[in-house]
């Protein structure tokens, strides 16, 4: 009977943990499921739809495109599994803590996704007649409301659609306000912690970029942007709380020397969850500042937007946000377009997007804040705050904290390389922590703090999670101090291993084509299917 | 509160960790006069979810849902029936909880959908490769000049009066900071577009040009000779599809010598939402891709030589950068764009182009009865699914007219183009798969009853 068994295999053999890595014939592991290409599954004649009627002639002459297309279908179960599949690949909030730093992962709850659903918002058309969306106004008004509010701000540009969209409705109000002064102005001060973003839309609007330098505490160098201020600066783009996780104590203090100079203050309000209900950002002098819906208010991020950005404004540069808006009068509310323009808002610097923003995400924004009330968002950035000052002094005997003396940190904990073992970087860490079954932190980010690890567990963890993550945290750091070769590898228990990304920039492959196949890509008649 | 898992014996023992007295102590770097003290005052307090679903529920019901009767609006947004399964797919947590694949060896799901999506999007709109999305059409469009701007180093383009006057709206407020000049104008009630015209206007400043295709009155058009002129002068021919749908039926932009083609994805998987978020598409010939905006996906192999995905030419985007990149984009709409790619996987080739057909016949049948009424006319030669109809009055309070019947019967060319009197009898009315022929009849009648 030995022939059944040629390797002499033995149930024992597991437990000894002779790592197992033979390969199976479907390339799966158990749950671990490979999936194909849908251009390797599908065909074009396959469909997942019926319709109840046959096609009508069509009559387009040389303008009927009769080449193959080259879509491929798949009927809805191989959809459904092909989806499924796929998705099990990837890492998200629902599995487990997903610290990112200034991406503010937090939980997303599941009655904002029920009521973007609600007819009345995802079955609406923008263009609608004023009288028959009421509904949809009321809450964009709403929501306006909350943010004002909420910011101690004077008004508030509801249609940009995330972050960087929001950034650049900011410069261009700037832009528009200086305008309006008559002065050239061209030069826009960023920090160096800034994020991309914000030197990226400054250009992008047209101005020049200078850095404003740090101090060695980890916040903007006062002395040496008010020596740099003058009647070239338009302005500054602060983060606040700031990337290095510190909030800038000298807010009011840069506001003054800006406004003093008769330049604006942009802040950048990703890491709003840090102070959301606890401190207004138009008590500290900013002028202009966008609110990540799907960072503070927790529209979900969704595998890379949507986002959404509305910009609150200062009383200065209220009058020259975009169109177009929602006004509330007696007799309901009215959406100020293009038209009326000229007599409601003259100096409105244009149009930033088709239409009136996110709605799906406004709708999803309101029903947090509803849910929270006051209270609760006061309390959102109490434990936002807790949360993050727990792992930074939890982790800074065995991690380099470099700005651990410059007081309690905000929302998120900053980490350095400093001290691993020769030939170990953040990278190793991030890929171990993979291991552990936790989505990295931010890396190499921010700039200014050498191989960066920006940490943000956000309120929505509890303090067992973090117990559990700070023990992971430190065992990796502890294998990298001690320069444990198998993190050199990691991951190696996920989908796949360290990928090749100097290969995919060099000959970049960025669609599927049927003869060019990558080396070792299985043909599809070896992968089977429909 | 339902979503903080924080308990007060946690905050207390962590705060001894910390070493903080109280959670003030945390605070202590906001200067005293900006800390609030309690709750902002003035504002309501934390609510059950059944409050919260009470209240929002009140506020959806106050809207007119499409599919509560005739519906007929486009220009830009159409209702398509999107299956069940791409709403459940969507809402897997794997995906609505996953973020920009930063750490591609947890985010494969993610990057194999969006090297599919590119697929997908390059193959209808015809061109070598596609991004991983924009915002949505309107700002891919302007996206798309700075991009020939670049490309050509010249800042003259060329708007065909057939776009969308909200992407119009969107380019003329950006050039008028960032320097480039439009030439530009409202569309004229022809029956042809303005594309000749376009060809003989282009000079050795024009970086390019830009059509929509159908255009905003629904004239579709072939580009075959405005894509050659473009070239013959060294400018880009950018092509802007705002309903996808149609490639199904008619050429694509790339096919007929498109440089540049960004749309508006939101009619494939998306649905209407009240004008966002939306999925704009980006697509060029290969040439052009390291000069693109937003994130692209490509393929590669990890370190044990398996097929695997990744960010890529990443070196173009603004974290690497910074004022030297291609555009500020960051996070894109990765969400919109799964839906788009699993709804086009649904329909699969056989299956757009049923719906395309669809669409078209209806929108024939919807013609035809509509310009039986007196005094009314169909402006289009050619159209897909939607066209431009005549009235012999002001449309507008035409359409005010159908609403209060339950009738939404298209958008007035006076609430897209207020200032311009000679459109102000138009109406664009849109007629996809969702509209049936009582839809029809319907509107018919009660048209020539606020006409009579």
């Amino acid at each position: 009977m030995t022939a059944l068994n040629p390797g002499g295999w033995r149930p024992e053999m597991i437990a000894a943990g002779g790592a197992d890595d033979s390969t199976t014939f479907t390339g799966n592991r158990a749950l671990m499921l490979e999936e194909a290409l849908i251009f390797e599954i599908g065909s074009a004649e396959t469909t997942g739809v019926d319709f109840d009627e046959t096609a009508f002639a069509a009559d387009l002459g040389p303008l009927a495109r009769t080449a193959p297309i080259g879509l491929p279908g798949l009927s809805e179960a191989e959809t459904v599994r092909h989806y499924t599949r796929l998705s099990r690949q990837n890492y998200a909030i629902d599995l487990g803590l997903f610290p990112l730093g200034s991406c503010t992962m937090k939980h997303n709850p599941r009655l904002n996704e029920k009521v973007a659903r609600m007819p009345g918002f995802a079955d609406a058309h923008p263009l609608q007649p004023q009288e028959t969306v009421q509904g949809a106004y009321a809450v964009i008004h709403e929501l306006a409301e909350w943010l004002i509010t909420l910011t101690g701000m004077h008004s508030v540009a509801m249609s940009p659609k995330a972050g960087a969209h929001g950034e650049l409705c900011g410069i261009l109000c700037i832009k528009a306000a200086l305008e309006a002064r008559g002065e050239d102005r061209r030069v826009i001060l960023v920090p160096e912690s800034a994020h991309g973003t914000n030197p990226a839309t400054a250009a992008f609007a047209g101005f020049a970029v200078e850095d404003i330098p740090a101090t060695e505490a980890g916040r903007v160098n006062l002395a040496a942007l008010k020596a740099r201020l003058g009647p070239d600066v338009a302005g500054v783009m602060i983060t606040n709380p700031n990337t290095c996780g510190l909030f800038e104590r000298d807010m009011k203090a840069i506001s003054d020397a800006v406004h003093a100079a008769g330049g604006y203050v942009y802040c950048d309000g990703a890491n709003f969850n840090a102070i959301v209900g606890r401190v207004r950002p138009g008590d500290l002098g900013v002028d202009a500042m966008h609110i990540n819906l799907h960072k503070t208010f927790s529209t979900p991020h969704g595998g890379g937007g949507p986002g959404s950005g509305p910009v609150v404004l200062s009383e200065a540069l209220a009058p020259f946000a975009p169109l177009p808006f929602v006004t509330k009068h007696a007799e309901g509310f009215r959406l100020i377009e293009e038209e009326s323009a000229g007599e409601d808002h003259p100096q409105t610097f244009g149009r930033m997007t088709a239409f009136h923003g996110q709605m799906g995400m406004f709708t999803r924004a309101l029903t947090y804040i509803l849910s929270h009330g006051a209270d609760g968002l006061k309390q959102v950035a109490e434990d936002a705050v807790l949360n993050a000052n727990y792992v930074l002094r939890s982790l800074e005997g065995v991690l380099d904290a470099p700005f651990a003396t410059s007081g309690p940190c905000m929302h998120e904990a900053l980490f350095s390389d400093k001290g691993l073992a020769e030939g170990f970087s953040t990278l190793d860490i991030a890929k171990g922590l993979i291991d552990e079954g936790y989505h990295p932190m931010t890396v190499y980010f921010p700039l200014v703090v050498h191989g960066a690890m920006l940490v943000e567990p956000t309120e929505t963890e509890s303090k067992a999670a973090l117990d559990q993550f700070i023990g992971a945290l430190r065992s990796i750091a502890m294998r990298a101090k001690n320069g444990d070769p198998a993190l050199k590898s990691a991951p190696h228990f996920a989908p796949r291993a360290r990928l090749d990304e100097t290969a995919a920039a060099r000959k970049p492959i960025l669609a599927w084509n049927e003869p060019a196949a990558a080396p070792g890509t299985p043909a599809p008649s070896e992968i089977g299917g429909s | 509160m339902r979503y903080l898992p924080l308990t007060t014996n946690d905050r207390s023992a962590m705060l001894a960790t910390i070493g903080a007295a109280s959670i003030d102590d945390l605070f202590a770097d906001v200067p005293v006069d900006a800390r609030l003290d309690g709750p902002i005052a003035d504002l309501p307090l934390h609510a059950s979810e059944l409050a919260v679903e009470r209240h929002m529920a009140a506020l959806s019901r106050q809207n007119r849902a499409a599919a509560d009767g005739p519906f007929f609006l486009g220009a830009g947004a159409y209702r398509h029936h999107v299956p069940a399964s791409v709403d459940h797919l969507i809402q897997r947590g794997e995906f609505l909880t996953a973020y920009t694949p930063y750490q591609p060896e947890i985010a494969q799901g993610t990057l194999q959908m969006l090297f599919e999506f590119q697929s997908q999007v390059a193959r209808l709109l015809g061109t070598d490769v596609a991004n991983a999305s924009m915002y949505d059409g309107s700002t891919a469009c302007w996206e798309a000049i700075v991009m020939a701007r670049r490309i050509t180093k010249r800042g003259k383009a060329l708007l065909s009066t057939g776009l969308h006057p909200h992407y119009r709206s969107v380019a003329r407020t950006m050039a008028k900071y960032t320097g480039d000049v439009l030439v530009d104008g409202d569309p004229s009630l022809d029956a042809g577009t303005d594309w000749a015209a376009l060809a003989d206007s282009i000079d050795k400043e024009t970086s390019c040009v830009v059509v929509q295709y159908p255009d905003i009155l629904g004239r579709i058009d072939d580009m075959t000779a405005l894509a050659a002129a473009c070239q013959a002068a060294g400018a880009l021919l950018i092509a802007v599809v705002t309903e996808p749908v149609a490639l199904g039926l008619i050429k694509a932009p790339g096919e007929m010598g498109a440089d540049i083609v960004v749309g508006e994805g939101q009619s494939i998987g998306v649905g209407l939402q009240f004008g966002g978020p939306y999925v704009g598409l980006f697509a060029c010939k290969t040439k052009y891709v390291r000069q693109m905006p937003g994130r692209l996906c490509g393929e590669t192999v990890d370190a044990n030589g398996k097929r695997g995905f990744v960010l890529t030419l990443s070196t173009r985007e603004q974290h690497i950068r910074r004022e030297k990149a291609t555009s500020n984009i960051c996070t894109n709409s990765g969400l919109c764009a799964l839906a788009f790619s699993i709804h086009m996987t649904l329909l699969g080739e056989a299956g757009l182009r049923q719906l395309a057909a669809i669409n078209h016949g209806r929108a024939k049948q919807a013609a035809a009865e509509l310009a039986n009424i007196p005094g009314v006319s169909v402006l289009n030669n050619s159209y897909f699914n939607e066209f431009t109809l005549l009235l012999p009055t002001e449309a507008r309070p035409v359409i005010h007219k159908l609403a209060e019947r339950d009738i939404l019967g298209g958008v007035s060319l006076g609430r897209l183009y207020p200032a311009n009197a000679d459109l102000a009898n138009g109406v664009v009315v849109a007629v996809t798969e969702t509209v049936t022929a009582a839809d029809i009849s319907a509107f018919a009648a009660a048209l020539k009853e606020v006409l009579a």
